[in-house]
């Protein structure tokens, strides 16, 4: 009846898993008890959970990405303190807890933390920054990320029921076979990556459609903002990498669930397959995360330098041509498994090929600085912590891409701390400057910056006083994922490493006091001109928070050049007209597939991890029934008057023209 | 109230011949749907190629057991092949139809669309139930792991078609040929010649390759 699930799953006599469980389902429910009781609960249902608006399904891609990122923080500080008192001891976590944590730390923070942060960052201001009214399927937008909140939901419940995977991020067979990993961790592993991977590829599929299609009248390629080019290749990447995720995934169940050979020792599987496709997925990846970074960084460098950014050309250049090349060096993850010189060689020289490119990105980012205005608001700290600490890790990259040196430094702490280094210092720092920059967007005020700061600093600091120890370890010989070892010479630094920890924990936690303090002085803090940095594109040229419909006319940039002229030039035309002809606009109406479809996915997610074959029919037929329901409706678009739109546009622009003098005079 | 407008012609007009290509502005529904389902078909292509590489991979680890020469039927691939491309044509008319608005032929394309559909599914579930009888199935080599995978990956986007066929049907009787039913229809009829022209990979790799050895 209920498969391989009986009372053995709860982990009883664990205590840890089973009071943090407890802990976050406490959470829940009050949080859910407090929404009903207060009646918020229609208001979260029409206006959140079944919108289809780009920018809130956004803002909830950030909100899933931050609850996650405590979630993975929470295992990070577990390990350090683990590795800080398991020296010629056995600490405080068994091995097999130990290995469920690190796995479940890679898999949450690439792709949970990092992966909706970024992507919510691109649906919240991409459109905008198009001049466009939304995506262009809005509808399956909202599966995406509800599929991906599906797989959150089941990484988090194999900490209660059952147990997480203990292979490692990557699930390398044999161990992750059945004959070495019987239990249901791996099963939890990929079951949550294939359902969320479906989303992640609706919404790459999204994102490239509306780059390429939907961008307002005159608004040629070489006239998108950065941001929006890194976009596009970001989302090609995802397009064609994800599928490979998916059919290497899909060989490992289908070994481990029908018994097939593909990556087994037995009947001629072939272990290296797995390695070769896991990371033709797996390096394009780590581009597809920084990408966006990438652009973040080049928004804000150039509004906070107040200048164009510098060699707008060779940076799209750069960015295509990391797209391009990131998928020819996969095999630099396994020089130490046999290829041979040549083809080492060859893959080695590759992998640093990728560094021309991204030196061309830091060289325009110092020029666009050197000589402008710089103003050190928390973005451009974010951005400048950024630059110094990127390029260590790109330097720890091309070094690790050196045959003869990864085969001492290969899977040491060295590299622990390399990708930390390109991931916190690249992916995570562009999440915060994104986030910081565009939050007066989203909400319609400014984060506090004293604590903004103070946040930066803390995570600054922590992060290199974290992860450079690190380095050091791994130069003395220490292999990643120990839980316990007995070498002298190892022992400082991991105790450095632990008070790093402590003092990232303090950057998290002024983060988190940031939101509160601001979110309480949110009148004080409002910005009433939509344009709170003086930034330089279109999502700027409209209010703060934007309309649904984000611009009552669609902005025409027909015989403008860059894009700040565009905006002074959207701006003009919106604020100057007195009594402009508003028309009748259409938007997509809201839908519950997208929560239907995940409630669906989930259920059948579950059934298939525990073997309740039922179950996984009934969630097949619901999923199914409910795309059917929503091809079947009649009105997938409502209208919104004009009237209606001239009153809310003439609100917004009486607020602004009475505070903006006049934008455009250059 | 200056507008830089020399610096940034260049950006519409590179090579300064005078000449301004203006971006339109968005694209109508219909293209913007077709196009988002191309990319959709692209990172299928992907996925498969996934499994062809797989297949090319392990084709030769029989381990004690049948090669491709001694199990596949060259009959049979022959009538699946011929089915298909046939249901490729009527998928193109039942479209046309579509197009001019014409129900009965419409009907007609997709069902016999559905009923070709249907054959080849049943040719191949038979030479999959034939071979786990001779006790070939998946589990018996990596060699026969790869093929039952890469056909029965085919095989499953061909059953998804069916019930993606079928729907279509259903909402033509029920809805008529609004705009939106006739996006969908131009997405099925895209996705209907992908796997066609997938068939004609895996007919050229594992069966035309493979009766040769
Ligand atoms: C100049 C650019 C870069 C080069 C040359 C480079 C090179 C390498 C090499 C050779 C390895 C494998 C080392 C080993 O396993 O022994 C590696 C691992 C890794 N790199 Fe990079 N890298 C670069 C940039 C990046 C960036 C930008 C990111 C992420 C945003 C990144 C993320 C990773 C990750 C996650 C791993 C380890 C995966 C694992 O084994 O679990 N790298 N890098
Ligand atoms: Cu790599």
């Amino acid at each position: 009846m209920l498969g391989k699930l009986d009372w053995s799953a709860i982990p009883f006599d664990q205590p840890i898993p089973l009071i943090a469980g407890a802990v976050v389902l406490v959470g829940i429910l009050a949080v859910l008890a407090w929404v009903v009781v207060k009646g918020h609960l229609p208001y979260l249902w029409h206006e959140w959970i079944t919108s289809v608006d780009h920018k809130r399904i956004g803002v909830m891609y950030i909100l899933l990405a931050s609850v996650m990122l405590l979630r993975g923080g929470s295992d990070a500080i577990m390990m350090r303190i683990q590795q800080a008192v398991a020296y010629q001891s056995q600490g405080y976590l068994p091995p097999e807890h130990y290995n469920q944590i690190f796995s479940a730390h890679g898999t949450i923070m690439i792709f949970f933390v990092a992966m909706p942060f970024v992507i919510g960052l691109m649906n919240l201001i991409v459109p905008l920054q198009l001049g466009v009214r939304d995506v262009a399927f809005p509808t399956l937008n909202s599966v995406g990320f509800w599929l991906t909140a599906t797989g959150a939901l089941l990484v988090n419940l194999s900490l209660v029921i059952g147990e997480f995977a203990r292979t490692g991020w990557l699930a390398f067979p044999p161990l992750s076979e059945l004959s070495y990993s019987p239990g249901v961790g791996v099963d939890y592993y990929a079951w949550s990556l294939q359902i969320s991977g479906v989303g992640t590829l609706v919404a790459g599929i999204n994102l490239v459609t509306t780059v390429l299609k939907l961008r307002t009248k005159g608004m040629n390629y070489l006239r998108m903002p950065m941001f929006c080019w890194t976009t596009l290749a970001s989302n090609l990447l995802i397009v064609a990498a994800f599928p490979i995720l998916t059919a290497t995934l899909a060989m490992l169940l289908l070994d481990r669930y029908l018994g097939f050979h593909f990556f087994t020792n037995e009947a001629g599987g072939n272990v290296m397959m797995f390695m070769n496709l896991i990371w033709a997925w797996g390096h394009p990846e780590v581009y597809i995360l920084v990408l966006p970074a990438f652009g973040i960084f080049s928004e804000v460098v150039s509004t906070f330098s107040g200048k164009a950014l510098f060699g707008y050309r060779s940076m799209v250049l750069a960015t295509m041509a990391i797209c391009v090349i990131s998928f020819m060096v996969w095999l630099h993850h396994f020089f130490t498994m046999g290829a041979g010189p040549d083809v080492n060689a060859i893959f080695g020289i590759a992998s640093m090929i990728i560094a021309i490119p991204t030196g061309v990105k830091i060289y325009n980012w110092l020029f666009t600085m050197y000589g402008g205005r710089i103003r050190f608001e928390t973005p451009m700290l974010w951005s400048i912590g950024f630059m110094v600490t990127f390029i260590i890790g790109g330097l720890t990259g091309v070094l690790v891409a050196v045959p003869p040196a990864d085969f001492i430094l290969h899977n040491s702490m060295f590299l622990v701390a390399h990708f930390h280094n390109v991931i916190i210092g690249g992916v995570l720092f562009g999440a915060f400057a994104g986030f910081e920059y565009w939050f007066p967007k989203a909400f319609g005020f400014r984060l506090n910056d004293r604590w903004g700061k103070l946040a930066f600093w803390f995570t600054f600091l922590g992060f290199y006083v974290t992860f450079i120890p690190l380095y050091v370890a791994g130069m003395l010989g220490m292999t990643r994922r120990m839980q316990h070892y007995d070498v002298a010479a190892w022992r400082p630094w991991m105790l450095v490493a632990a008070v790093g920890m402590a003092v990232l924990t303090i950057g998290v936690i002024c983060q988190i006091m940031q939101l509160v303090v601001s979110i309480r002085n949110r009148e004080a803090l409002r910005d009433h001109t939509g344009d709170p940095w003086d930034g330089r594109s279109l999502e700027w040229a409209t209010s703060s928070p934007p309309p649904v419909f984000n611009f009552a006319f669609n902005p025409d940039v027909r015989g403008e050049d860059a894009y700040w002229d565009l905006k002074a030039h959207a701006k003009q035309q919106s604020l100057q007209h007195d009594a402009p002809e508003y028309h009748d606009i259409e938007m997509p109406r809201n839908s519950p597939t997208g929560f239907v479809c995940a409630f669906f996915a989930t259920v059948m997610g579950f059934a298939l991890i525990w073997h309740i074959w039922w179950m996984v029919i009934l969630g097949g037929i619901g999923a199914f029934a409910t795309f059917v329901v929503f091809a079947w409706r009649d009105h997938d678009e409502y209208v919104i008057p004009a009237e209606e739109v001239a009153a809310i546009d003439r609100v917004n622009l009486e607020e602004r023209r009475s505070l903006v003098s006049m934008a455009g005079t250059v | 109230m200056s507008m830089t407008a020399t610096a940034g012609r260049a950006h519409a007009d590179p090579h300064h011949i005078g000449l301004v290509i203006e971006h339109p502005g968005p694209a109508p529904k219909r293209i913007v749907t077709a196009y988002g389902f191309w990319v959709f078909l692209l990172s299928d292509i992907v996925m498969f190629s996934c499994f062809f590489a797989a297949y090319a991979v392990l084709a030769d680890q029989t381990a004690g057991g049948p090669k491709g020469s001694e199990i596949f039927e060259q009959r049979n691939v022959a009538i699946e092949t011929v089915c298909l491309l046939l249901s490729s044509f009527t998928c193109g008319m039942a479209s046309i139809a579509a197009d001019v608005r014409n129900r009965l032929w419409f009907y007609l394309g997709m069902a016999v669309t559905c009923l070709l559909g249907l054959i080849f599914l049943v040719i191949e579930f038979r030479e999959f139930a034939d071979l786990v009888a001779r006790g070939y199935g998946p589990s018996r080599s990596a060699f026969l792991t790869a093929f039952f995978s890469l056909v029965g990956c085919h095989g499953l986007h061909v059953s998804a078609g069916i019930l993606w066929l079928l729907t279509m049907m259903a909402q033509v009787f029920a809805k008529g040929f609004r705009a939106d039913v006739l996006r969908r229809m131009m997405c099925f009829a895209l996705f209907w010649h992908a796997l066609d022209i997938v068939w004609v990979g895996v007919f050229s790799v594992v069966y035309l390759l493979g009766s040769g050895v």
